[in-house]
């Protein structure tokens, strides 16, 4: 049993928790670019203001598990789950291809201890991390602004580190099948729509029968699912169900990347 | 037999490598011993490259047995990895950061301590002469000092055992002086060298063995002046006589030598007294417009061994 977790999840073997030191690494360097980490954070918050806030105005409050809620109510935790989602993508995905394609940074790496397993861990490690800071500011400014309605937002961020962890494991598997810059065209194509559609602006119920359940499937859903529970109350046991699909997400997500690594480098 | 052991650090039984079908390293041996330098000399693609990825446990080997420092490189890589300074031929610096930081983080992959690695780092940055770039970043520095940067990194965690390929291709004259001086006091303090090279000087000056790599075989071995004994003579002779005519000089200075390499812009006369026979040439009526007497280099050995055209 132990033979077979090891050989679909290789961590051990190929490393894992001393990789992360990457972090430590990471720290360094946004020491230097601290200002790219910050500008990541509005994006979900312009969005919140401008369609919450803005759109909110014209559309009449809605009914969410039984209680009348704002529409900025609604949006917002839709918003959070965004933000850990996007926060996880940026490291994941360009900065990864560009130190695995360009800089050789894990050539110099693979020359130490650490293995592609370390590499994996810490860059996912790292990559989750900036999911969780967006989402912590933005609970702050969700809670100043009134919109958090259940004690169980205490629950938001360790939730987040899933989230991110989800995100993070799989756009690092897909960016290690990235031949070009062009085909990151395919990680705004993905993003995008799980953006807009994943019942973040209007409920699940607005769609069609068997949109809705395509829906009910996409990864951000469960997310979506999920915040809007902790933060406007009505948590229900198909939650558990959304935290077991991010983790079989970030499990497999991890586990593709360790060995995509491998192959790429250790040739 | 233990001591037997701890004297080899590195060695290579029938090692094969392939990547899909092309092998680039045909069964080799070599054994490298606590305390050498040993080089690697070869044409472009004759396989240093893929034998030194594969003593760095960066690269499983296709075939035979590879031992290093008594360890087996598949099975534990990291535990050799973290007695090896690796060189690569291409820098992987790391661009982010600065040039000491570089060295900081680099030692933080080894799990040493950052308050070891601010004093390590600062006397490496001394002994590369990069100490007043400290705190630059590492992407305008030039060529050589990237390099000399690299030298550094790989000596964070005071390796045993210290593998650079090509460590000064690129460099120019004064930074190539730098480097050497450096490779040597690191010799003398008992850091085993294993060094990918195609300068024969570079490798003149700082090995002790040798092996000779051409199409992923190894052709000769040996010390530098045991290959120049073996595969050259003692002088050569250069001459130069107008163009056109140095393929019709060639055939009247037989027998005045062992050997006799025509070459466009002049004659290659292998012998082992160059100065009697620059005379016994004279002595036949032959008048170079220019003529040289110098002693056998590696250079000579290796054109011998390896032939004077492309291959790629
Ligand atoms: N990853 C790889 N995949 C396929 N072929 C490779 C790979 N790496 C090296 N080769 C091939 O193996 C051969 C040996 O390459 P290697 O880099 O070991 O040579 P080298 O002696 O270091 O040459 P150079 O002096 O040019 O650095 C070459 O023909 C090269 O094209
Ligand atoms: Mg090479």
């Amino acid at each position: 049993m132990a033979a077979l977790t090891l050989r679909i999840f290789p961590y051990g073997a190929l490393g894992g928790r001393r990789g992360l030191v990457l972090v430590e690494r990471s720290l360094m360097v946004y020491r230097h670019t601290w200002i790219i980490i910050v500008s990541g954070f509005f994006e979900p918050l312009f969005y919140l203001l401008a369609v919450g806030v803005g759109i909110g105005k014209l559309v009449p409050s809605i009914s969410f598990h039984g209680q009348v809620i704002d529409y900025t109510a609604f949006v917002a935790p839709a918003m959070l789950a965004s933000s850990a989602m996007n926060g996880a993508i940026y490291d994941s995905t360009f900065n990864v291809f560009w130190k695995l394609k360009y800089a050789k940074i894990y050539e110099g790496i693979l020359a130490t201890p650490l293995g592609p397993g370390d590499v994996a861990v810490g860059e996912i490690v790292w990559s989750l991390g900036r999911g969780v800071i967006y989402s912590a500011a933005f609970l702050v400014v969700c809670a100043a602004m009134g919109l958090v309605h259940s004690f169980a937002a205490l629950l938001a961020l360790p939730f987040a580190v899933l989230e991110g962890l989800a995100f993070a494991a799989c756009g690092m598997a897909a960016t290690t099948f990235m031949r070009s810059w062009q085909d990151f065209e395919w990680v705004t194509l993905v993003l995008l729509p799980l953006f807009l559609f994943s019942a973040t602006f209007y409920p699940l119920s607005t769609y069609p029968g068997a949109l809705a359940h395509v829906v009910r499937w996409t990864p951000l859903y469960q997310a979506v699912d999920v915040q809007r529970a902790l933060l406007l109350g009505g948590l229900h046991p198909g939650l558990l169900a959304d935290c077991g699909y991010l983790a079989a997400m970030g499990l497999i997500g991890g586990a593709v990347a360790v060995r995509r690594l491998a192959r790429l480098l250790l040739h | 037999m233990k001591a037997q052991d701890d004297a080899t650090l590195i060695s290579a039984r029938g090692l094969v490598k392939k990547y899909g079908d092309f092998v680039a390293v045909d069964h080799i041996d070599f054994e490298v011993a606590a305390g050498q330098a040993f080089g690697f000399l070869g044409p472009n693609g004759a396989g240093k490259s893929s034998t030194m990825r594969m003593i760095g446990c960066v690269s499983p080997p296709s075939g035979g047995t590879l031992r290093i420092l008594g360890l087996d490189p598949v099975r534990d890589g990291p535990r050799i990895r973290a007695q090896l300074g690796v060189v690569p031929q291409q820098d992987t610096l790391d661009l982010e950061l600065t040039v000491r930081e570089n060295l900081i983080v680099y030692g933080r992959y080894f799990g040493l301590p950052r308050s070891v690695l601010r004093s390590r780092a600062d006397e490496l940055l001394d002994f590369v002469q990069l100490a007043d770039r400290a705190n630059d970043k590492v992407e305008p520095l030039s060529g050589g000092m990237k390099r000399r940067l690299t030298i550094a990194r790989a000596l964070i965690n005071e390796p045993r055992l210290l593998l650079l390929d090509e460590p000064t291709t690129g460099l120019d004259p004064q930074a190539r002086h730098v480097v050497w001086d450096r490779l040597f006091r690191l010799k003398q303090q008992g850091v085993t060298l294993v060094l990918t090279t195609h300068y024969m000087d570079e490798a003149e000056q700082l090995c002790d063995e040798l092996v000779v790599m051409d199409k992923g075989r190894i052709i000769a071995r040996g010390s530098p002046w045991q290959l120049i004994e073996r595969y050259s003579t003692r002088d050569v002779v250069e001459l130069r006589f107008p163009l056109g005519e140095n393929e019709s000089v060639a055939p009247r200075i037989d027998g005045l030598a062992e050997r006799i390499d025509v070459l466009p812009d002049r004659l290659l006369v292998y012998t082992h007294d160059g100065d009697a026979c620059l005379a016994a040439v004279h002595a036949r009526g032959l008048t170079p417009v220019a003529s040289l007497v110098r002693r056998s280099t590696l250079e000579d050995v290796f054109l011998r061994l390896t032939g004077r055209s492309l291959i790629d």
